[in-house]
């Protein structure tokens, strides 16, 4: 019922969106042709300001991920997240999360694969990868956009929500699937 | 904090890659990741000229602020540095509309386009200030209810029951968008993340 629901939103919102916002402005008078291109303008040179960002960011993530780094990591951080009830085959993916949206999700398929989308790994990995966002890119991007060097406690506090969301993650699938 | 963890990334993966002889891949890796990143950046240009054409009918319209100000109590906690009818409290809860349900596409040109509006009351134009680190660390925890990407794909792997994780989805999103909110308002205090605003304050 409730997927239903979201669905259809998610179905009509953008053609509604389209259709809404000229109308309204119409009737509120606004020139709407000339408000479009005057705000779409902006678009190409957002566009360009985020490349350097963005090169910066990928090009270290990607490092990191072909030089199997990771595995090292998963090797030594897997002892600790053990104790909470994640077993070892999800870690690779819960490390990949913040880092690359795709690898993320290329991990999770392998699980599909290997155990099944209906193990309690395969159920884990989902869970775990729906409810977490690609923190890196996000940063590069959105701050990359307005050109925001210096980033302060964004980073921190976006590690820290990603755990978060990655413990009870493990927490809940364990709950509600074991 | 991302000087240090930028300079992590390439240093720990050079390395390991050097020790266990794969110094090639870094090569593959490092230039085809530059490659992703324009692609990816010159992506998003179609996509964000139309939100942000979009964005501007409904700014002149008015109908941003009155977005922003349908959800003041909240939007007040949170960004409590922005002036009430700034129209970037009106971008921001469409960013987070569309992020709720999923609207991805549009998501991103709406998140830019708060980002912009909190730029134009930032004083020190190359760091952060709260709301934007707030703001940024609601996004980064997720707040899409639905994630329609990972039911895709457990269909497409053959799952029996392809939905069944959308409860525990929803519940882990709201924990970790709760731990965001809570981490960005205690960390935003510490010495060591204000300092560069106290500097501004001075040279002011």
């Amino acid at each position: 019922m409730f997927v239903k629901f979201m669905e259809t939103i998610s179905v009509y919102a953008i053609p509604l969106i389209i259709l809404i916002i000229p109308i309204y402005g119409f009737i509120k008078k606004v020139k709407v042709y000339e408000a479009f291109t005057e705000g779409a303008k902006e678009g190409f040179t957002t566009g360009v300001t985020i490349i350097p960002y963005l090169v910066a960011m990928l090009v270290a993530i990607g490092i990191f991920r072909a030089s199997g780094a990771l595995d090292i990591l998963v090797s030594v951080v897997s002892p600790i997240t053990n104790l909470f009830g994640m077993p070892a085959e999800v870690l690779p993916m819960a490390l990949m999360r913040p880092l690359s949206g795709g690898g993320a999700s290329g991990i999770m398929n392998d699980l599909f694969t290997t155990y099944g989308p209906d193990s309690l790994i395969g159920r884990m990995a989902s869970v775990m990868n729906g409810s977490t966002e690609t923190t890196f890119y996000v940063l590069a991007v959105y701050f990359g956009a307005v050109g925001i060097k210096k980033t302060r406690h964004a980073v921190p506090a976006g590690l820290i929500a990603d755990v978060v969301g990655l413990l009870t993650a493990v927490f809940v699938t364990n709950l509600m699937f074991k | 904090m991302i000087n240090v963890i930028w300079l992590g990334f390439i240093a720990i993966g050079i390395i390991v890659a050097l020790v266990t002889g794969n110094a090639q891949v870094i090569t593959d890796a490092a230039l085809a990741s530059a490659d992703t990143a324009v692609e990816l950046s010159i992506g998003l240009i179609g996509v964000m000229a139309l939100w942000l054409g979009l964005m501007k009918i409904a700014e002149e319209a008015g109908m941003v602020r009155a977005l922003g100000n349908a959800l003041r109590p909240i939007m007040k906690f949170l960004f409590p540095e922005v002036p009430d009818d700034h129209p970037a409290m009106g971008a921001i809860v469409m960013n987070m509309a569309a992020n709720i349900f999923g609207l991805g596409n549009a998501a991103t040109p709406l998140g830019i386009k708060a980002m912009k509006e909190l730029q134009k009351l930032n004083d020190e134009k190359d760091t952060a200030t709260n709301p934007m680190c707030t703001f940024l660390a609601i996004n980064t925890s997720s707040l899409t209810l639905i994630a329609s990407s990972v039911v895709a794909y457990r269909a497409a792997a053959g799952s029996t029951n392809a939905t069944e994780i959308i409860g525990a989805t929803i519940i882990a999103t709201i924990a970790s968008t709760i731990a965001a909110i809570i981490a960005v308002k205690l960390l935003q205090k510490l010495p060591i993340f204000n300092k560069t605003e106290k500097e501004a304050v001075q040279k002011n």
